[in-house]
């Protein structure tokens, strides 16, 4: 309204980082009003982590002023950070493995009532303080730390993906209380991928492309799709994937073999009596929400971990694996979403590609040389991977990752693919193109099973989808009916007419926002 | 989906569950505890005259090495690892005899003193290069235990020097009851006052802190760098300590560092120490080489060739730590 | 398996300094060798300096000849740096092959006596390989405890074999000690064949490969089919062949076999390593780099010997040297 409100709690103004070569962040800014949720979105490689590491004293800006309550605002650590009026929760607790809650707390000097209240207030109750923080469920420690953070009463709190491992009734309850922040003169910074969440809680969104702020929106009905804009910029929104509605869904042969047969699939109390066929020429979906058993079936698939009870069938032949080599040797290949852990960051993106070919035995010996960069070349060609950066893995941006762990297999030829949620944090451009190789490889006879958290993203490149619960498969849904908001409520297994969370956290912050949002607009 | 809470106890099935839970988790050290009874046992049977004066010998022998064990399990609680452990002791066992030698015993009080602030700095010299570097401990203590190794034999190259005489008297001989050795008394009484306190300080919690984990640590408020400097300094000061009692127990000083780090090693991890950090204390390592001083003791008994021992010292080490990686496995499976 | 949402960054961790400014920095980084080869010209220029006329054709053939052993030595701990690992029983395990040949030779033939040595220098590999690679046990502590094991073994055998006395069979000291053409050290024969081997090995073999893969990400080679239990085991056995061939060597140089004749090479063999540029993390290194730097230290060694200085000065120049190269190193490749 007023520009350049003395009121800002926080004033973030052309902040730029680069790291060599790289720009990390160009010209980025942010405004927090007091009082207020904001919204800090923005696909990776846009610099959104890059900017929370600099409000949180990880990083230095090469440029850019940083202003809370109208004072300069400089950090080198997480203390200075706090003193300077700013707290973070991070996605990985910040809570020591092997001392208990109650020594966590002292090593931060926070009074251990304070931090009851507020554990109370956000839904744990009963938590036991001398409790092992390894013993403690990740849930549990996200909510301690969130209260521990709460208790400090910052300025402003900083929220990184704070529900991403929550069940819906915490989350519900987070959500809850970040809303009354509203009422005092503090802020939170909330960032997160999940629309819903977003609408449900912010008053405004700050939208970072490429380094860049490119909008900051108010947060009223309707308004996602102009976040979505803002962050996609000038790529189309693309449509939906080509052949993703071509009759590639052309009605399968009543007889055929499905690839892959999972029956009665269970493994401990996380997944339950899953059966499901995925056959050739199909990407099959997988719906869940956090935690509901989708972790545990991948795992079993590739190879990484046995079920406790149930078979699984190959091509028709019951197999059982003891190590992801046999799943690959099975023709199951696995695509993590933690590129971390499917990548070898010091190594060149050939030597990434090479990796499965040389890991039996028998193939220990000499490597053919020329063979091996043929198949290279013509994986990087696929998958358009940008090699410029050339060099260790590690400097390749996000989306090129992704793709060399993809590649990795595609030079081998694939039969069965399983990916787990590969377009997670990954510009849109990347993703369609994950999406349509996806679709190609089906397309050319692979089997696919896909598991994305971005339920928009079934309709693009599945055929059908089939949706987890509890570590029970409590829905199959056909292309046709996959909207968002089919496959959100089967992920909560509701039947159409009970409200979802979010609606309910929506309904009990909705008032709030709505007046301010009223009070926003220009 | 459910959040697997712990809740606060409540009854007395609770109670009885919390204490079963602390022992699964001082599980190590009651079975060392375990251990050196049966040990003494044993050594008992073999040796029916096995009395206060072996129990005497026994201490002073290994009063040196139990220094050294408390000196590395401090590091390697902290996340790190000291190589220069025996190198630092032989540091302070000759720069001790060279000072004390021929002198009054106050003087020899400041020489104590003053060894075990060199031990200090020493140990925070260590601390330092890991920190500034960021050369992984391994290496940085490796090259180190030849610095300090070669500065001690400078210093000495041969075993000389001489020690006060009250030094010496401090840890023979018994106090009291003739079952108990000065040299334990002595042992208990340092690592009561100077680890006990420490480790329930706050200084302590980050000690335990960064050796789980750094990034949790750090996130915490807590600096890394400089606690990690304290814990090599520590380490540091208790080699100082060994070295000392090597000077005590031996009457010279002794330039060659022999195994001590290995023992060290070898304790800390029969002591249930984690070398991943941030796990066990200095009560378990003790009592690990009390236990392997006496198996030691009972080879010799049986009969059986020194030269066995020492393989038999190996084998042990080696199975006791797969024992321990084979039960952390089962459990992660279970 | 929850993992992190999209916000764990382009790679995850906060990119370090790149090095477009170039210059020494970038030569340090991606062509190791040169700074090193350097070093070594700087210090055999010392060397003339302080003993004029001691660079000779035979002068080369002695600090090669005396290099060799541990070059073969810090190639054990090369290979086990590479994946994260360490071989600190290679002392004891060269110690041993060399003394069961010397021991063995009169009564079975110096052929047997050899092929006994490198067999149980297999053994000891094995289980080695199977405490790191099944047990995982930590390769600090599985190879010294080997260390004491063998230690022990070998000094009850020794007691057994009293009577009997050592032989080094002629051959041995030969291609140990002998020197040709007046500047060609013998055990070059040797040394050759093996250096090629894991150069070429290293980078273009399958298992050189996956040693890098396992050092880099253990995780990331499991997913993709690699049986690490399998590359641990066949790397601590090749470790223990390579010491036991360099204790033959040895024993070829010293003309006498003792059980702990190696020991002393142990710390050294590693500083080799690390000098050369393999990081003890894992997943970054190499052999060439290792064998410039075993002849370092070795002419470091010489240089301090002529200037007369005392066994532990050497030891802390050492000590100070290894810190010193190994901090460049990290400031460098920027490793955390």
């Amino acid at each position: 309204m007023i520009d350049g409100a003395p009121d800002l709690l926080l004033n973030a103004t052309d902040v730029a980082k680069h790291y060599g070569a790289v720009v990390a962040l160009r010209s980025a800014s942010l405004a927090v009003r007091p009082g207020e949720v904001h919204a800090l979105m923005g696909a990776n490689g846009a610099g959104k982590s890059t900017l929370v590491k600099i409000l949180t004293g990880g990083v230095r800006p090469d440029r850019g002023t940083i202003d809370v309550r109208g004072k300069p605002f400089a950090a080198h650590s997480p203390t200075e950070a706090r003193r300077g009026g700013i707290v973070s929760v991070y996605q990985e607790p910040s809570l020591v493995p092997d001392l208990d809650v109650r020594s966590n707390l002292r090593l931060t000097q926070t009074p251990a009532e304070a931090v009851r209240h507020w554990l109370a207030e956000l839904g744990l109750p009963d938590l036991d303080l001398a409790s092992v923080v390894r013993d403690l469920p990740l849930a549990s420690l996200r909510i301690i730390d969130l209260a521990r953070a709460l208790a400090i009463e910052p300025d402003i709190l900083m929220l990184d993906e704070i529900t991403a491992a929550l069940p819906a009734n915490l989350t519900e309850r987070v959500l809850e209380v970040i809303g009354r922040q509203k009422g005092t003169n503090r802020s939170v910074i909330f960032i997160s991928h999940r629309l819903i969440e977003i609408a449900a809680v912010c008053d405004r969104a700050t939208v970072l492309r490429e380094g860049s702020t490119v909008g900051v929106v108010d947060v009223t009905a309707g308004s996602e799709d102009r976040i979505v804009a803002l962050m996609l910029g000038d790529i189309a929104r693309g449509g939906p994937v080509e052949s993703a509605q071509a009759s590639a869904r052309a009605a399968r042969a009543p007889d055929a073999v499905p690839r892959l047969t999972a029956r009665s699939l269970t493994v401990g109390t996380k997944l339950s009596d899953v059966s499901f066929d995925l056959y050739p020429g199909e990407v099959l979906g997988v719906v869940a929400l956090e935690g509901q058993g989708q972790d545990e079936l991948f795992d079993v698939l590739s190879g990484s971990d046995r079920p406790s009870g149930g078979e699984l069938l190959v091509d028709g032949a019951a197999i059982s694996f003891r190590h992801p080599a046999d799943a690959i040797r099975a023709g199951l290949v696995y695509v993590p979403a933690d590129r971390a852990e499917a990548l070898l960051m010091q190594r060149s993106v050939r030597e990434n590609i090479a990796l499965p070919f040389t890991t039996r035995f028998g193939a220990w010996g000499p490597i053919d040389v020329r063979g091996e960069r043929r198949k290279v070349d013509k994986a990087i060609a696929t998958l358009r991977i940008d090699t410029r950066a050339a060099g260790e893995v590690r400097r390749l941006s996000g989306g090129n990752q992704q793709k060399v762990t993809i590649a990795r297999w595609v030079a081998g030829g694939v039969r069965t693919m399983l990916c787990f949620d590969p377009t997670r944090g990954i510009d849109i451009g990347t993703k369609q193109q994950i999406y349509q190789l996806l679709r190609d490889l089906a397309g050319a006879g692979a089997a696919v099973l896909l598991y994305t958290s971005e339920l928009k993203e079934i309709q693009l490149a599945c055929d059908r989808a089939i949706v987890i619960f509890g570590g029970r498969i409590v829905a199959e849904i056909a292309v046709a009916e996959a909207d968002e908001a089919t496959l959100l409520r089967a992920a909560y297994d509701l039947r159409p007419e009970e409200l979802m969370p979010e609606e309910v956290a929506s309904a009990a912050v909705g008032v709030d926002a709505a007046e301010t949002a009223v009070v926003d607009t220009p | 989906m459910s959040s697997g809470l712990a809740a606060v106890p409540r009854d007395r099935a609770e109670i009885i569950e919390r204490a079963g839970s602390w022992a699964r988790r001082n599980m190590w050290t009651l079975g060392l505890l375990g251990l050196l009874v049966v040990a003494f046992a044993i050594t008992k049977l073999l040796q029916p005259n096995y009395g206060p004066a072996a129990i005497q010998g026994l201490a002073i022998n290994i009063l040196p090495i139990a220094f050294a064990a408390v000196a590395q399990a401090i590091v390697v609680i902290s996340g790190g690892i000291d190589l220069s452990v025996g190198p630092m002791m032989a540091l302070a066992s000759v720069t001790s005899a060279v000072l004390m030698k021929g002198q009054s015993d106050l003087f020899a009080v400041g020489v104590v003193l003053g060894v075990i602030l060199l031990g200090l700095a020493v140990g925070a010299i260590n601390g330092a290069l890991v920190v500034v570097t960021r050369v992984p401990d391994i290496v940085v203590t490796l090259a180190m235990s030849f610095v300090w190794a070669g500065t001690a034999l400078l210093i000495l190259n041969t075993p000389g020097g001489g020690a006060a005489p009250w030094l010496m008297a401090i840890i023979s001989g018994p106090l009291g009851s003739p079952w108990l050795p000065k040299a334990m008394v002595v042992l208990a009484v340092i690592v009561g006052v100077l680890w006990l306190p420490l480790r329930r300080s706050t200084l302590g919690l980050t000690l335990y802190a960064v050796g789980s984990s750094r990034l949790a640590a750090f996130r915490s408020g807590v600096a890394v760098g400089p606690t990690k400097i304290v814990a090599y300094a520590l380490t540091g000061f208790f080699s100082a300590l060994g070295g000392l009692a090597l000077t005590a127990t031996g009457g010279v000083g002794a330039p060659v560092p022999g195994s001590y780090t290995l023992q060290s090693i070898a304790a800390i991890v029969l002591g249930g120490v984690s070398l991943a950090g941030g796990r066990g204390g200095v009560l378990g390592p003790i009592i690990a080489v009390i236990v392997l001083a006496l198996v030691r003791t009972d080879l010799f008994f049986a009969g059986v060739d020194p030269n066995w021992s020492t393989a038999i010292q190996g084998a042990i080490l080696i199975g006791v730590v797969m024992f321990g990686s084979l039960v952390a496995m089962r459990r992660v499976r279970a | 398996m929850t993992g992190t949402a999209g916000t764990a960054g382009t790679a995850g961790t906060p990119r370090r300094a790149s090095l477009a400014e170039g210059g020494w920095r970038r030569i340090i980084r991606d062509q190791p060798l040169i700074p090193l080869v350097i070093l070594l010209a700087v210090l055999v220029a010392l060397l003339e300096v302080a003993k004029p006329g001691i660079v000779s054709g035979n002068w080369l053939a002695t600090t090669v000849r005396a290099a060799i052993p541990l070059a073969i030595l810090a190639a054990c701990q090369t290979l086990a740096m590479l994946t994260g690992g360490i071989d600190l029983s290679v002392g004891a395990v060269a110690s041993m092959a060399a003394f069961l040949m010397a021991t063995l030779a009169t009564g079975q033939g110096p052929v047997v006596a050899i092929a006994i040595g490198l067999v149980a220098a297999m053994i000891a590999g094995l289980v080695n390989g199977i405490g790191i690679g099944v047990f995982k046990v930590h390769p600090l502590i599985m190879t010294l405890g080997m260390s004491l094991v063998v230690l022990g073994l070998m000094s009850v055998y020794q007691l057994l074999m009293v009577r009997s006395g050592t032989l080094i069979p002629d051959p041995i000291l030969w291609l140990g000690s002998g020197i040709s053409f007046g500047f060609v050290p013998n055990s070059l024969l040797v040394f050759v064949p093996i250096a090629a081997l894991i150069v070429v090995g290293l980078r273009r073999s399958g298992y050189g490969r996956l040693l890098f893969a396992i050092g880099d990400n253990p995780i990331a080679a499991r997913l993709a089919g690699t049986r690490i239990w399998q590359v641990h085991v066949a790397l601590y056995i090749l470790s223990a062949i390579l010491a036991a061939v360099a204790g033959i060597l040895i024993t070829g140089v010293a003309n006498t076999a003792t059980v702990s004749l190696v020991e002393q090479s142990v710390l050294p063999s590693v500083a080799a390593a690390v000098i050369g540029g393999t990081s003890i993390m894992g997943g970054r290194g190499g052999y060439a780099g290792t064998i410039v730097g075993a002849l370092i230290l070795t002419v470091l060694t010489t240089l301090l010997t002529v200037l007369e200085m005392p066994e532990a000065v050497r030891q802390v120049l050492f000590g100070a040297i290894i810190v010193a190269v190994a901090a460049a190193y990290t400031r460098v490749t920027g490793e955390a």
